[in-house]
C-alpha cells in the first residue's frame, strides 16, 4: 500500500481544490482556522462574498501589522479588512442570513463525517471547557455544507464513517467533502468518490475511510498545483 | 428627556447581587470595558453574565470572574487567547455554565426583547446541546424549541448616542448591542461621544433610543484586545 503521508494534498491544497467550485457571485461563510485558508484561492474572474457570523459582509484579508482595528475582526477574532461594499450588521441579522438559507456554500472542519451527513466538529468530548461558537448554526441553511479535511485522523484513522463516535454538530447537514486524498459527495445517505489521487488506488484508498465509497460514474483524477 | 448620566460609576451603582447582566461584545469587539470596570469597582455577586465569550486575559469579564462576582455564564464560546479566567473557575466548579449556539444565543435574545417567549431552530437538532429541549417536525425537517432570554441589564458599547438614547455602532462592534438593548429591563450604554438629539440622521439610527435607558459618554473608550496586548490587569 502507498505511504498516503508521502502523497496527500497539503491543507493548502485542500483549500485550493475547495475553492474551485465556489461559483462567481456566491455569498460564503468559512469556518475558524483552516476553512479560512480557502479565500487565498479564490478563483481570479469570480467574486465571492464572505461573511463572518459576527456581523460583516464582504471583509477582505488581515491588515499589515501594526494596521489592526480590534473592531473589525472575523469570527475567530483575528484582524481583517474591508472591501467595497461591506456591510455590517447584528448578530440576530448575521444568524438569519445562515439558518435563513441565504447563504451559498458553508465551508468548515470536521473531526468526523458520515455518510448519512452527519458532522461532528465541535468536541472531543472529553472533560474540559466545552465550547460551540456558531458551528451548530452554520450547518443549517447554507445551500452547500462542505467540509474540508484531511482524509484520516494524526493517529490514522479514518474520519468519514459510517456513524460518527463524536457528539454530533448536526445530523444530515454535509453534502461534499474535500480531504487530503479525495473528493466525496453525500447522496442519499451514502459516500459517492467523485475524485482520487491518480497516486492511490481505489482500495488503498477505500481501506483507510471508514465507509464504503460508491461509484456513480467515472472518478476523476484529483489534480491540484504545488502550492 | 435626556437619559445621558455623569459617568459609568454612576450608571451602574443600581446593579445589585443577584442581577442577570448582559454585557455586548464578541471577543474585544464591542466590549464596553469601562462599564464593566466600573461595576467590578462596585463588585455585586452572584451575577449571571449573558456575553458571546467568558472573558480574555485578566480585564473585563476575566476580571469579574476573577473578582467572584460571577454566578453563572451563558454564552457560546467561552474560550480564548488567555481564558485563564473561566477554565480555572468552571475546573473548580465554582461558576454555571450554559452553553447555546451563537445564533441561537443571539436569537434568544431578541425573541426575549421582542416578546416573543420560544421559537424553533434547526441549530442543535439530534445533538446533546438538544437534550432536554421540545422538538417539533416543520415540512418533514427537525427543530428545537428555544426560550427567550431577559436580563435586569444590559451594557452595552456604542461609538455614538444623542441624549434621547439613539446609537452608532462601530464596524463589527455592533455584533450583540441591539439585541441586548432590547432584551434588558435597564439598558446601559457607554457611548465614545453623545450628541444633541438630531445630529444623528434618523436614516442612520441602528437602535432606536427607546429601547436605552441610560447613556453616558466615555469619550477614551479603551479596546480590550489593545488592553491585553498591553498585559493589562484589572483588580
Amino acid at each position: 500500500m502507498s505511504d498516503i503521508a508521502n502523497i496527500k494534498l497539503s491543507n493548502a491544497q485542500i483549500a485550493w481544490r475547495a475553492a474551485q467550485d465556489i461559483e462567481d457571485g456566491s455569498y460564503v461563510n468559512l469556518g475558524i482556522g483552516f476553512p479560512e485558508m480557502v479565500a487565498r484561492y479564490q478563483v481570479a474572474g469570480r467574486k465571492a462574498i464572505y461573511h463572518t457570523e459576527n456581523g460583516i459582509l464582504d471583509f477582505g484579508p488581515a491588515p499589515a501589522p501594526g494596521q489592526e482595528d480590534w473592531d473589525l475582526i472575523n469570527a475567530g477574532k483575528k484582524a481583517v479588512t474591508l472591501n467595497p461594499g461591506a456591510a455590517f450588521f447584528h448578530h440576530a441579522d448575521s444568524f438569519a442570513m445562515v439558518r435563513g438559507g441565504h447563504l451559498d456554500v458553508a465551508i468548515l472542519g470536521a473531526f468526523e463525517v458520515a455518510e448519512n451527513g452527519d458532522l461532528a466538529n465541535w468536541s472531543v468530548g472529553k472533560d474540559g471547557v466545552p465550547a460551540v461558537g456558531g458551528a451548530m448554526d452554520l450547518v443549517h441553511g447554507a445551500k452547500r455544507v462542505a467540509v474540508i479535511t484531511d482524509h484520516v485522523t494524526k493517529t490514522g484513522a479514518p474520519k468519514l464513517v459510517e456513524r460518527c463516535s463524536l457528539p454530533l454538530t448536526g445530523v444530515g447537514c454535509v453534502t461534499r467533502v474535500y480531504t487530503s486524498l479525495a473528493v466525496v459527495d453525500i447522496e442519499g445517505g451514502r459516500f459517492v468518490l467523485r475524485e482520487k489521487l491518480a497516486a492511490i488506488s481505489l482500495g488503498d484508498l477505500q481501506a483507510v475511510t471508514g465507509a464504503t465509497l460508491n461509484l456513480d460514474g467515472p472518478v476523476a483524477d484529483l489534480i491540484v498545483p504545488e502550492l | 428627556m435626556d437619559k445621558t448620566w455623569d459617568c459609568p460609576a454612576a450608571a451602574v451603582a443600581d446593579i445589585p447581587d443577584g442581577a442577570s447582566v448582559m454585557i455586548g461584545g464578541f471577543g474585544g469587539s464591542g466590549a464596553p470595558i469601562e462599564l464593566i470596570h466600573a461595576l467590578i469597582d462596585r463588585g455585586p455577586r452572584d451575577l449571571t453574565v449573558i456575553n458571546n465569550n467568558a472573558g480574555n486575559g485578566r480585564i473585563g469579564i476575566a476580571a469579574m470572574i476573577d473578582a467572584g462576582m460571577v454566578r453563572k455564564i451563558i454564552c457560546s464560546f467561552p474560550k480564548s487567547k488567555d481564558p485563564r479566567a473561566f477554565t480555572a473557575a468552571y475546573l473548580a466548579g465554582r461558576i454555571e455554565l450554559e452553553l447555546v449556539p451563537q445564533g441561537t444565543l443571539a436569537e434568544r435574545i431578541r425573541a426575549g426583547g421582542a416578546g416573543i417567549p420560544a421559537f424553533y431552530t434547526p441549530t442543535s437538532f439530534g445533538t446533546e446541546l438538544a437534550a432536554g429541549k421540545p422538538t417539533a417536525e416543520f415540512d418533514g425537517r427537525g427543530y428545537v424549541q428555544e426560550r427567550w432570554l431577559k436580563a435586569d441589564y444590559a451594557l452595552v458599547k456604542a461609538e455614538t448616542a444623542d441624549r434621547h438614547g439613539n446609537l452608532v455602532y462601530r464596524k463589527a462592534g455592533r455584533n450583540f448591542g441591539p439585541l441586548m438593548c432590547m432584551a434588558a429591563a435597564a439598558t446601559v450604554v457607554q457611548a465614545t461621544r453623545i450628541v444633541e438629539p438630531g445630529a444623528i440622521d434618523p436614516e442612520h439610527v441602528v437602535t432606536p433610543g427607546l429601547f436605552v435607558d441610560r447613556v453616558v459618554a466615555v469619550p477614551d473608550a479603551r479596546q480590550e484586545e489593545d488592553l491585553n496586548i498591553e498585559g493589562a490587569v484589572y483588580a
